[in-house]
């Protein structure tokens, strides 16, 4: 059997329990529910930009340690990143997680995400690291 | 036959180095059932109730023995009586459909509890919104059980249908389905017993408890998966509609019109899952073989030592009734302050398999305050060894996550 100790590691735990990106913005331009109804995982994610550059991002909601870690971590990794990277990222996050892809430039782009990397060798826990990526590209649409 | 002989008629128990703790979702397979249906492959298949040559005849012939079978197994008075299904949740559909939405008026009221399974609660919501019946439900105490009071007050000479779990699938409380039964009775409401978590571990006597409708899965008790039975008092399967239409159920078929097969026929259109009928007579002649008494003895010593260990864990919640005698073989707990997915994970990685999540039952954890739970879930070959492997599994999973539920609770 596999060792977690790689996935929940002290970075996806810290975040997890105890996130600074778990808050209310106030004057979010788009706010966006996630959730998976399987395991009740959701989240509320919040967005200000300022022009085509994220300028705060913030969340809230519940659900186990993967699926609020991503969320928090891939809002450290977004923030300051214009609408176009973002895209990219999230793009390459899902990829990554997907097993689509091992391109190393790519995959540094991810920052501290590419900790949820062996996430991808769980498939039953895949959709909770996708969540908040998800929540995000549904709100790209919207823009 | 001890335990251990039993365990060795499965498979991938022998195959697989994992403790399968996950009876409640799915029993695994003993080597007669695979048999059974590796046989009647290797031998008799043909489409039943179709063809005039001998192969097709002996096809029908073991079809509709498994019928014979399974009305002496819960003791129905005759075998029309018994429909084959999909699963409990299609049974279900089909007394939703052809008896509650025919039979139910806007001053009508349907009850089930809070307990209930996806499965014996969104075709009730369906019927109440169809025919505009009052949808009510009867709450659990502080024990995770239904009060005889409770069942009184919820159960009104309006009532006229009544849904109940045997057993929890989430608590593993057994309802008092004998009272429920005459109560409902009593005000004149017919009742549906899902008996899909007690059958596997308790004999089931449909005439004793006078239910009007019991349903169950074939794969929850040793058979093959896509196999489950309706039973049904044949006063109220006679007067019911078909709720398929199609080959097999018929009588006269003509351009515009159709006059339908007597029971069971008439529920059963089109060609069925011999191979899952096959399989489920197997696991039968395999409980008898045993016995009813052997099961709830290996079980009760486990599970009891389950609900002993598990309780000397500081770290968990437990979701069971203190009463043992109401209590079957599922155990629902959470590590407090840890996402079940989580644990679920980490146990996973040790072998130890229990499922997380809300176990189809989401009005159940909205009324517990709580988003989901682990669930381990017992049967016959489950050891006190699987119990220790579980534990063990869990102070790691404690272990891991301990540090981090301090700064939680911090917040």
């Amino acid at each position: 059997m596999e060792d977690l100790t790689d996935v929940y590691n002290e970075l996806i735990m810290e975040h997890s329990m105890n996130s600074y990106n778990k808050k209310n913005l106030e004057n979010a331009d788009f706010c966006e529910l996630g959730h998976n109804p399987n395991c009740g995982d959701e989240i509320t994610l919040e967005i200000k930009l300022n022009g085509d550059i994220i300028e705060d991002m913030a969340f809230n909601g519940h659900g186990c340690a993967i699926s609020q870690a991503s969320t928090s971590i891939m809002i450290d990794t977004l923030k300051g990143k214009t609408v176009d990277e973002a895209k990219k990222i999230v793009k390459t996050f899902i990829e990554m997680i997907k097993r689509e892809t091992t391109d190393e430039e790519e995959l540094k782009k991810l920052e501290d995400a590419i900790a949820f990397k062996n996430v991808s060798n769980m498939p039953a826990r895949v959709k909770c690291a996708l969540l908040a990526w998800h929540t995000l590209e549904n709100i790209f649409e919207k823009m | 036959m001890t335990q251990e002989e039993l365990i060795k008629d499965f498979p991938i128990i022998q195959n697989r180095q994992i403790t399968y703790l996950d009876n409640g979702a799915t029993t695994q397979k003993p080597i007669q059932v695979l048999n059974a249906i590796n046989e009647y492959y290797k031998k008799h298949n043909a489409n039943p109730h179709r063809g005039a040559y001998s192969l097709s005849i002996e096809a029908t012939e073991r079809y509709e023995n498994t019928r014979d079978k399974i009305a002496n197994f819960i003791n129905a008075k005759s075998r029309e009586e018994i429909i084959f299904s999909k699963n409990a949740t299609e049974s279900i559909n089909m007394i939703a459909y052809s008896y509650g939405i025919e039979n139910l008026s806007e001053k009508d009221e349907i009850v089930i509890s809070i307990m209930e399974h996806h499965s014996n609660l969104v075709p009730w919501q369906k019927v109440a919104k169809v025919t505009g019946a009052k949808l009510n439900y009867m709450y659990i105490n502080d024990q995770f059980e239904l009060s005889e009071e409770e069942i009184e007050n919820k159960i009104t000479d309006n009532t006229k249908i009544v849904g109940i779990t045997h057993v929890s699938n989430v608590l593993g409380t057994i309802n008092n389905v004998e009272k429920i039964i005459k109560y409902a009775h009593k005000k004149g409401a017919i009742v549906i017993v899902d008996a899909s978590q007690s059958i596997p571990h308790m004999k089931i006597d449909v005439q004793k408890l006078d239910s009007d409708f019991l349903v169950f899965s074939g794969h929850k008790m040793l058979a093959p998966l896509g196999i489950g039975v309706l039973y049904g008092k044949k006063e109220l399967l006679n007067k019911m509609q078909p709720f398929l239409m199609g080959g097999d159920m018929i009588e006269y078929v003509y351009e515009q019109n159709t006059t339908f097969a007597p029971l069971p026929n008439k529920f059963e259109a089109g060609t069925q899952n011999i191979e899952g009928v096959i399989g489920l007579g197997a696991a039968i002649d395999y409980i008898e073989k045993i016995g009813y008494e052997n099961i709830k003895k290996y079980e009760d010593e486990v599970v009891l030592y389950a609900r002993n260990k598990l309780s000397e864990l500081e770290f968990i919640n437990m979701y069971i009734t203190p009463n043992k005698e109401k209590h079957s073989s599922v155990i629902s707990f959470n590590i407090r302050g840890v996402h079940p997915h989580d644990v679920a994970s980490i146990l996973d990685s040790y072998g130890v398999c229990v499922r997380s999540g809300n176990h189809c039952a989401q009005p159940l954890m909205r009324f517990l305050g709580i988003d989901s739970t682990c669930r381990a879930s017992f049967y016959f070959y489950n050891t006190k060894e699987d119990v220790d492997r579980l534990v063990e599994a869990l102070k790691k999973a404690y272990e891991m996550f301990k540090k981090y539920i301090s700064i939680k609770k911090g917040e």
